[in-house]
């Protein structure tokens, strides 16, 4: 399960958590999160800045 | 000497060999217990509900309109500026300590209701002159803006339970239950462009921009819950409904004070918070006026940096406010914590604090005597960066407008 961070807050969004709190629950594939989905904490990134963690 | 940089956590350059002075040092250390300072709003409530109530003075009612419209900004225009920026190594000093921050936020959130309580029972109990009641809810809409300030520091800890709970305990207290949601959903995502209902254009007076961003902030607000429920297959008519939970908090409390103070106090509480609301569009009025993100070969618009709001370092009023008017920094990294936000250099200024700024917007010729050409100066004379009232753009391009001297290359994504 891969892991993507939003480069200014640090949030992680992970595959196996998902995000429930803004409805993508657990095992949502980062490809099947919509391409305007932004920072669930800052939301001043969107799912194009967003970085794959190692 | 050289000076090296290092990163801080904000990922900005920080001079690290720079030299703190001694009143530098001195101020690192004592500003803390200076925040303190936003306790004297519910403070001066309840001196104001003590007074008159013990003294049967109802002029005490007006004390805290008073210290917000007048003592605020004579203090400011004493004391001027504090553009101090922690180190790197202080920085990780504030974030160490940051439960004492928080501490004053949830401090302060209740004691803005055991002030709003208390201030309602004086003014309902009593046999008071409408004037009196007026500085009521004028000190009371004060003691709303600076509440919805402290529920606007917690709700941008979306990640923390406990601070988005007291955000909506704060929120609730002048009913604007769509605020926390609409504001880091809404408006900082969309802030300093067309579509943002709360970022104010050039040549549009408040009263104009009020009409705009009540109706749209809520419409905003109760989009995006709604939104945010169908996506999780919840009914937005439900208790997971955090727009509806906060006015449910709202509807109990005033309830009950209407119950037990008497039928009189609902009136009164909602004068009051509809007036607490107008506080908050003053605020958002000042923060953006005429400013505009640049949209990219991409289409989407450029991030917002900290040259797209209006700063501002008055002492008095940002600590009042905990760094509200530091609004740089919050717009460029919004879930910073209070202490921790900095003063930029290249980030336009405002020429005075937010109540003295406020109360200048509330005359629409004196504020664009003051504001306009501050625009136009930040947009080198190009209006075309601006984001101007649709109704005054010929206008305002006839007066201001000068051709950028080099035609400007496409700012690259």
């Amino acid at each position: 399960m891969a892991q993507y961070q939003c480069p200014d807050c640090s949030y992680i969004y992970d595959e196996s958590v998902g995000c429930e709190r803004e409805g993508y629950p657990a095992g949502t594939k980062w490809e099947d999160v919509p391409e305007d989905f932004p920072c669930p904490d800052c939301f001043v990134r969107e799912k194009p800045d967003f970085e794959e963690l190692a | 000497m050289s000076q090296s940089h290092t990163v801080n956590i904000s990922g900005h350059k920080v001079d690290e060999n720079k030299p703190l002075s001694a009143k530098d040092k001195h101020w690192a250390g004592v500003k803390k217990y200076w925040y303190l300072i936003t306790l004297v709003v519910p403070v001066s409530i309840l001196i104001s509900a003590g007074l008159s109530y013990a003294t049967e003075q109802g002029a005490w009612m007006w004390l805290l309109a008073a210290v917000f419209w007048i003592g605020i900004p004579v203090v400011d225009g004493i004391v001027r500026e504090d553009s101090f920026n922690p180190t790197a190594e202080q920085e990780l000093e504030l974030q160490k300590e940051s439960s004492y921050y928080k501490n004053i936020l949830y401090f302060a959130t209740i004691l803005n209701w055991i002030a709003l309580v208390t201030i309602t029972y004086v003014v309902i109990s009593g046999d008071w002159s409408w004037y009196h009641v007026l500085g009521a809810v004028l000190s009371v809409g004060a003691l709303h803006a600076v509440g919805l300030t402290m529920s606007h520091e917690l709700g941008h800890k979306m990640n923390d339970k406990t601070q988005v709970l007291f955000a909506q305990i704060g929120s609730a207290g002048s009913g604007y239950a769509h605020f926390n949601i609409e504001h880091n959903k809404g408006h900082h995502k969309d802030v300093a462009t067309k579509e943002d209902p709360a970022s104010s254009r050039m040549g549009e007076n408040i009263y104009k921009f009020a009409l705009r961003e009540l109706p749209g902030a809520a419409v905003r607000g109760w989009t995006l819950e709604a939104e945010r429920l169908k996506r999780q297959k919840r009914s937005v008519f439900s208790l997971h409904n955090e727009l509806l939970q906060t006015l449910l908090i709202t509807v109990v409390g005033y309830v009950a004070m209407t119950y037990f103070i008497g039928l009189a106090a609902l009136p009164f509480l909602l004068a009051s918070a509809a007036y607490g609301w107008f506080h908050l569009t003053m605020a958002n009025y000042i923060e953006h006026y005429g400013l505009l993100r640049q949209t990219l070969e991409n289409g989407r618009y450029e991030r917002c940096q900290p040259h797209h709001s209006w700063n501002n370092n008055f002492k008095a009023s940002n600590l009042l406010t905990l760094h509200l008017q530091r609004h740089s920094d919050h717009h460029a990294h919004p879930t910073r914590a209070y202490q921790l936000l900095r003063d930029y250099d290249d980030a336009p200024q405002l020429p005075h604090g937010y109540p003295a700024m406020m109360g200048l917007a509330l005359f629409p010729p004196a504020w664009r005597y003051v504001m306009d050409r501050r625009v136009v100066d930040w947009a080198d004379g190009d209006m075309n960066k601006v984001n101007i009232d649709p109704t005054k753009r010929d206008a305002i391009f006839k007066k201001f407008h000068s051709e950028p001297l080099k035609k400007n290359e496409p700012i690259a994504a």
